[in-house]
């Protein structure tokens, strides 16, 4: 019952029969391009009688065989088509007579690759800027609402809380079980040579300590609550709802970002505290089971040989990752830009940034705490 | 001509019968009937929470109803294998109330994609494709390269609308199309709706609040009140109906203004 769109080609004549639709766009389009490059596009000698069925896509082909212009003025040169099929086809010419396509933007590799290179080092110093301006914003914010209690957001900060450390408690403390079991198996390996396995517990007293209960922490808490205040504050702004706080009087740093600081600088220390215990216990455990050291011995060892200057090392860190790892992911939260594909971006970019100088931190401040002999 | 085209003795392309939505213990719809038929506009009101959307949605498969059924082009889409049940929606277009054009695709590509996705168009055609598509919604040529985010409210739905025309679909939903839009805006949107109707043959199922919309690009008009459609009709005859909440949607001064401004002479 239909025939697949194609051109007769008669005595000089062109017979448009058929379907010209959408399914049958592929062959039909390289019979008008063949046929484009012999003639000028033009009504001239086209019949449109043996036409079948007709899409929008069949009226471009057509279009681009007898021009926008004629197009536009069918009724003139083929009054027979059904009045729906004209209707169609004068509303395309009509639509696409003075329709310029976009200009293309020529190729220029090289200078692409440059401006590239060039865009991400100035985004990446601006990065750094807005961040430090940020940074000051939120201290400042602080300092002014530190002496008025009426202005503290109690319960937001309770909310923030129960989300970023409550939740998050049962993970750190399994993830640092975790690594404080590997840490004294690799330990006992190592120290078996010598004979002196049963230093594994100032292995991993000491590991846990100073080092792996704050940063194993601060790194969850990065991947975990500054994605999470990303997309959160990324949505209210794609929603405009950043915008509102402003315009109702109010500001975003200490509605929005203050509680979320706080609840955070709360947080880390007594998580980084439970990432101890865990990964000690860890640690007490494969002792136990692989090295035969009792918990009772584990635990004279940790009294007598281990200061507890480490543990205020350790513990002394985690403010101040909290404090950068909560900045990080508000400001990314606050540059999203309305699409979808920004907050995805920006979530992926606080995640980074704030695992990035969590580590960075750590080290300079090993470095640093070893030169004081602390 | 357009009444002429909503012949009641064609068989409707849409049926739906003893529809229900329920939310919980919230009740939505209960036992409702409506009818598109081929070539209409049919224009859904009704006031804030009656349902509209929920009934738009559920047509076009996007939410499962509690009970009832959906005959689209004769077929029960609710019994339909989910294989043809896509088959059936690509004879569908939608055109959400904010635009939902995909924020990372430019117009061009939005438009493309349904093309190069369910027809397997080149990309070079697909886009170029596209581009008609946006000029036939009356969008200007520069505009195909630019991303959502550029544009202004009007500019979205227009390109809304050619991405939801782009694989020619025989039916058009719509979702408050002129919501949001300046009252010029909104009277070349009508009309567009109106050129596009005639021009493709497409038959319309239009949410909206907007009088003016109703007056001039509605064939017919439904009033969903209380879970039900209350009456489906010509605009006169609805609008002549005694029940409260039309009385004041159509004789109320919005009302009263949209109508002279479709029957100047008849005004007294």
């Amino acid at each position: 019952m239909t025939e697949p769109g194609h051109i007769d080609q008669q005595d000089g004549r062109l017979a448009i029969a058929g379907d010209w639709t959408l399914v049958h766009y592929a062959t039909l389009k390289n019979q008008v391009e063949r046929l484009a490059q012999a003639r000028e596009p033009s009504p001239e000698g086209v019949d449109l009688e043996r036409l079948a069925a007709l899409d929008t896509a069949g009226a471009v082909l057509l279009m681009e065989l007898v021009g926008a212009g004629p197009l536009a003025a069918i009724d003139d040169w083929a009054p027979d088509l059904p009045a729906t099929r004209r209707a169609l086809l004068r509303t395309l010419g009509e639509a696409m007579a003075d329709n310029r396509p976009p200009p293309a933007r020529p190729a220029r590799p090289l200078r692409d690759t440059l401006a590239r290179t060039g865009q991400i080092v100035e985004g990446l110093w601006q990065q750094q800027r807005q961040l430090l301006g940020f940074i000051g914003q939120v201290l400042a914010t602080l300092a002014a609402t530190a002496w008025r209690p009426s202005r503290w957001r109690l319960t937001s900060m309770v909310a923030q809380l129960h989300q970023t450390g409550l939740n998050a408690l049962p993970i750190v403390a399994l993830l640092t079980f975790l690594v404080g079991a590997v840490v004294a198996f690799l330990g006992a390996t190592v120290l078996r040579d010598f004979g002196a396995t049963i230093y594994t517990v100032n292995l991993v007293a000491f590991a846990f300590l100073r080092e792996f209960g704050v940063l194993l922490a601060a790194i969850l808490l990065a991947g975990r609550t500054a994605s999470a205040f990303t997309a959160q504050l990324g949505a209210m702004k794609a929603n405009e709802e950043l915008d509102a706080v402003r315009t109702l009087g109010l500001d975003p740093i200490e509605l929005l970002v203050l509680p979320r600081v706080l609840a955070m600088m709360l947080t880390l220390p007594i998580l980084t505290f439970v990432g101890m215990l865990s990964g000690i216990l860890g640690g007490a455990l494969v002792c136990l089971l692989a090295l035969d050291i009792s918990l009772v011995q584990f635990l004279a060892i940790l009294q007598r040989d281990i200061p507890l200057n480490h543990f205020l090392v350790g513990l002394a860190k985690a403010p101040l990752f909290a404090f950068l790892v909560a900045v990080i992911g508000c400001l990314e939260g606050f540059k999203v830009s309305g699409s979808a594909q920004s907050v995805g971006e920006h979530t992926t970019s606080s995640v980074v940034q704030s695992i990035f100088v969590v580590i960075l931190l750590d080290a300079v401040a090993a470095l640093f705490f070893m030169e004081m002999g602390w | 001509m357009s009444a002429a085209r909503a012949s009641r003795n064609d068989a409707p392309l849409i049926r739906v019968r003893g529809l229900a939505n329920r939310f919980g213990a919230h009740s939505v719809h209960e036992d409702l009937d409506i009818d598109l038929y081929p070539g209409e506009i049919l224009g859904v009101v009704g006031g804030s929470g009656t349902g509209k959307s929920v009934l738009l949605r559920s047509i076009v498969g996007l939410l499962r109803p509690s009970a009832g059924h959906i005959e689209v082009f004769g077929e029960d889409l609710l019994g339909l294998s989910a294989r043809d049940r896509s088959r059936v929606e690509r004879r569908f277009g939608v055109l959400f109330q904010r635009g939902a054009l995909f924020t990372s695709l430019s117009l061009q590509e939005n438009v493309a994609l349904p093309l190069i996705e369910h027809i397997g168009l080149s990309r070079a055609d697909a886009e170029a494709l596209a581009r008609v598509k946006l000029a036939l919604a009356g969008l200007p040529g520069d505009a195909a390269i630019k991303y959502p985010a550029e544009l202004s409210g009007g500019m979205i739905k227009r390109a809304a609308l050619a991405r939801a025309l782009a694989l020619d679909p025989e039916v058009l939903f719509l979702d408050e199309p002129t919501a949001g839009l300046d009252p010029i805006g909104a009277a070349a949107f009508d009309r567009l709706i109106l050129t596009l109707r005639d021009a493709l043959g497409l038959s319309v199922f239009l949410v909206t609040h907007d009088l003016d919309t109703l007056y001039t690009a509605c064939d017919r008009v439904a009033v969903l009140s209380q879970g039900q459609v209350l009456v489906a009709d010509r605009l006169d005859v609805v609008a002549a109906t005694d029940d409260d909440w039309i009385h004041d949607y159509f004789h109320g001064p919005r009302g009263r203004a949209a109508h002279g401004a479709a029957h100047p002479v008849e005004e007294p």
